[in-house]
């Protein structure tokens, strides 16, 4: 356990192996000898991973297997009586007619969204990125969706939306709408107004993400492509957009998987309703636990969404690499 | 860019977008590469001058429209059907009246807020800073495991683990407590912290920790003396983001706080407009007060945050 034995990086990399063939106590032993410290670092993150994510997980993935509700479980009044119920709880989940309306609009919920804040944010950052009077007015302007709270812009858009004295409700009477839509009422008006809302608050991201990715593009190669006679679309097309396709593969990611799980507009603008028509999955597992209590869906509905996300972030992955980017080695 | 650029809370407990420093420190001025370029024609100026007006005037709407109904009488608010832009009688009673109401309750949940923020962040910063760096500079057996559960955890929807979480916080009784709270938060900014600081790390250069190894210091006294003051930049961004994500959080802080008087800025608020009889003089007035000095923070705070960490370190 000499000083030389904490190697810093890039020696200790490999040599973790490969010497003869000790036995598993003898390599054991070594290891530990070898890489102590690292571990002793690592212990109180993982001892609260242990007992925060890893233990919960695991009950939260057996609690999707059992009938847990108000009645059996949590419930500090009554003994702990939920049961196995085996494949139960998804076989119903998977057939029920909710699921698939919540999955779809999820669906559509993630990808308008997505592609609306990249599109939109991909144009703000190239108009940013000219040498242009007030562009740091503009830039700083363009943040205020993200620097508000976001608890805060979701109760603005709910107070916009809002039927008969919300701003948009009252701008339709004066250009001459007799009765307006009930926005947060009526499902399609409502699914419109969160997505909408939703929009908004994710555009600045993307924006500033991807002008970090414009200014890193080599300006050379822009310079050659027009050179070579190249017009401003081609050299977009051909140079810009490629050179981006790193840092765009990498916050594309992000953004569905954000917008996939976020909580916090949908709950706080519509809560779900009305019925359930703008409930996303995740909005829609909390619902069950927290209104209905019925414990054992909502795992259930957990499981699915976390299977969804693995299975779609693997296949986004391999995409990707297909593509011939290093963005994940 | 380093595969550890995409550190997220992605558990829609806080939804918080964040930027990696790697993004960040990519957002400097624009380069002066435009120098030989020919002018642009008029016309299209005045397109790319109209689009910027538009989408600004677009993403400061809701807020002014927050800004201005907060000064107009409730009956100004939820009688006029016709379109009122400014209010008729400006009027400071709506802030008079969500500051003092039920015994200063909004001021009571303010501090309940910052409480938990602070107190977060402190928890997560502090318990992962080791680990971090432990998984930024060894490649120990079982690194990459370790490695790849920290990024399922970014993935984790809320929905799997909140009904655990919810009864340890029940059988520990901590149900309507800041403690409980706490616990709750940690399952998010303990890994969220360790993946900003493993990526900020990273981009550390090795070299100065070589030589004070070669002078003497310990492998700790390497990390605490040599790397931890040259990654106050790091930490401060991951300080900011905790923060923000505590302080947004409302699946959590929903079902753990009971009573008014814990309650965090977000439920709190939320009872006012979730009611039959929805006060949105109280909600618009009580909304200006989050929401100023939280514009302020983060417009400073950006724009420090990316020049200390395009200034941090050594070039390597």
């Amino acid at each position: 356990m000499t000083s030389t034995d904490q190697s810093l990086p890039a020696s200790g990399a490999q040599t973790g192996r490969k010497r003869g063939d000790p036995s598993f106590r003898e390599r054991l032993r070594r290891n530990f000898g070898r890489w102590w410290f690292a571990y002793a670092m690592l212990t109180p993150v993982f001892i609260v991973m242990a007992l925060l994510v890893f233990y919960p997980l695991g009950k939260g993935i057996y609690f999707s297997f059992t009938n847990a509700d108000q009645y059996n479980a949590l419930n500090p009044l009554l003994p702990s009586t939920y049961e196995w119920i085996g494949l139960e709880n998804y076989t119903n989940v998977l057939r029920s007619q909710e699921f698939r309306d919540v999955l779809g609009f999820t669906a559509v919920w993630t990808f308008v969204n997505v592609f609306f804040h990249f599109t939109l944010g991909l144009a703000l950052a190239v108009a940013l990125n000219r040498t242009l009077k007030f562009r740091g007015t503009y830039r700083m302007l363009l943040l205020v969706p993200w620097a508000v709270p976001s608890f805060i812009s979701a109760f603005a858009w709910r107070f916009m939306y809002n039927n008969p004295y919300g701003f948009f409700d009252q701008l339709l009477v004066k250009l001459g709408w007799e009765s307006p839509p009930a926005f947060l009422g009526d499902p399609t008006w409502a699914k419109f107004a969160v997505i909408t809302a939703n929009v908004w608050l994710g555009v600045p991201f993307m924006m500033v993400a991807l002008l970090g990715g414009l200014q890193a593009i080599d300006s050379d190669l822009l310079d050659a492509a027009a050179v070579d006679g190249a017009n401003a679309w081609q050299r977009f097309w051909s140079v810009t957009l490629p050179g981006l396709r790193p840092v765009a593969a990498t916050v594309i990611l992000l953004g569905l998987i954000w917008t996939f799980n976020m909580f916090n507009v949908i709950y706080l603008i519509t809560g779900g309703g009305p019925g359930t028509s703008t409930q996303i999955l995740a909005t829609y597992a909390y619902s069950n636990a927290f209104d209905f209590k019925l414990y054992g869906v909502a795992t259930a509905y957990g499981v699915i969404i976390l299977s969804i996300l693995l299975v779609f972030t693997q296949f986004y992955k391999y995409t990707v690499k297909r593509m011939g980017e290093e963005t994940w080695s | 860019m380093s595969s550890a650029g995409v550190p997220a809370d992605t558990t829609g407990l806080g939804g918080e977008e964040v930027l990696t420093p790697q993004m960040l420190a990519a957002t400097r001025k624009a380069p002066s590469r435009r120098g030989r370029r020919r002018v642009r024609p008029w016309y299209m100026s005045l397109v790319l001058h109209g689009s910027l007006i538009a989408a600004t005037i677009i993403a400061i709407f809701p807020v002014f429209w927050i800004a201005i109904s907060s000064f107009k009488p409730r009956e100004e608010i939820i009688s006029s059907v016709t379109l009122n832009i400014l209010p008729d009688d400006w009027t400071l009673s709506n802030y008079r009246e969500v500051i003092t109401a039920n015994d200063y309750e909004f001021l009571t949940w303010f501090g309940n807020s910052i409480v938990i923020a602070i107190l977060t962040t402190i928890v997560g910063v502090f318990l992962s800073a080791t680990a971090g760096y432990a998984l930024s500079r060894y490649r120990f057996p079982g690194y990459r495991p370790a490695l790849n559960s920290f990024l399922v955890t970014q993935m984790f929807p809320a929905a799997i683990i909140i009904v655990p979480i919810y009864q340890i916080i029940t059988n520990l009784g901590l149900i309507n407590q800041q403690l409980g709270l706490l616990l709750a938060y940690s399952t998010v900014a303990v890994p969220f912290c360790t993946w900003m600081l493993k990526g900020y790390f990273d981009t550390i250069p090795i070299a100065l920790e070589e030589a004070a190894r070669i002078d003497g210091l310990t492998p700790f006294g390497t990390f605490y003396r040599i790397v931890l003051p040259l990654s106050t930049p790091g930490l401060a961004v991951t300080c900011f983001y905790t923060f923000i994500t505590a302080w947004n959080e409302v699946a959590f802080a929903n079902i753990i706080l009971l009573s008014p008087e814990k309650y965090t800025l977000p439920v709190g608020l939320r009872t006012y407009v979730y009611q039959f009889d929805q006060a949105w003089e109280k909600l618009t007035a009580g909304a200006m007060l989050v929401t100023i000095p939280a514009v302020l923070v983060f417009l400073f705070a950006q724009r420090y945050l990316v020049s200390g960490l395009t200034r941090g370190g050594v070039k390597g």
